[in-house]
């Protein structure tokens, strides 16, 4: 199981070949790369930042959740952190299994839970100035305010 | 109590990366919370949707802080793919 936070390119090719085994039928793929625009401004590059070492064990555990709930044989997930440019891959994330039912479930479970609770943030930075990008809400458990979270 | 405090996200738009609370006069991560937004009320509403990790784990308000304990705060999280959703703010 591939799980890193990185601050160079991210090889897809590399990743999805070293995840695959002879066993498996299926590798899906979700490579989320950097768009040009947001909302029609023009973006010129992100900036990612994470506490590393939560989002790292967060991400570990995405990873184990999806080889126990989706039954599948092997998850890789890597972030990269830092400048990014237009076109450049921000998360890759690769599932192999057997069957590709699990495969693209397991994926979008990934990217969806990872998105609302793993802690890595995007600043956007266009040519008339830059934004924090809005996160998505935390699930209401997590949110320290929530009260499903007070005594 | 001493904590040491980290800032992520738009936070670091007003506090520093990280913070040591020589000595934090509360008991809990709502009390930790509620000492910030006083600190910072401007930030209105994000106060609300905030996060916290104690030492890496994410903790809810009723949380008793320790001694030496790492406090995150943690806005909405962005990772991953741009985002197309339209934030209606």
């Amino acid at each position: 199981m591939q799980v890193e936070l990185v601050y160079n390119v991210i090889h897809t090719q590399t990743i999805t070949g070293r995840l695959k085994a002879g066993e498996d039928g299926a590798v899906t793929v979700f490579d989320g790369i950097v768009r040009n625009n947001t909302k029609g401004r023009q973006t010129l590059y992100l900036d990612y930042t994470a506490h590393k070492s939560m989002a790292l064990q967060q991400m570990q555990t995405l990873a184990d959740d999806a080889v126990a709930r989706f039954g599948v044989r092997d998850v890789a997930m890597v972030h990269r952190l830092g400048r990014l440019e237009v076109g450049e891959t921000s998360i890759l994330i690769a599932v192999a299994s057997a069957h590709r039912g699990v495969t693209f479930d397991a994926c979008r479970w990934l990217i969806d839970t990872l998105k609302k609770q793993v802690p890595i943030w995007k600043q956007e930075f266009f040519v008339d100035g830059a934004v924090w990008a809005p996160g998505e809400p935390f699930p209401a458990e997590l949110q320290a305010d929530s009260p499903f979270s007070q005594r | 109590m001493r904590l040491r405090v980290l800032f992520f996200g738009v936070l670091r738009d007003r506090f520093s990366a990280e913070e040591r609370l020589e000595q934090f006069p509360g008991r809990t991560v709502a009390d930790l919370l509620g000492y910030y937004r006083a600190v910072a009320p401007e930030l209105g509403t994000l106060w609300g949707t905030l996060a916290v990790a104690v030492n890496q784990q994410y903790a809810a308000g009723n949380v008793e802080l320790k001694q030496d304990d790492e406090v995150a705060l943690l806005p909405p999280v962005s990772g991953g793919a741009p985002c197309v959703r339209n934030h209606a703010g």
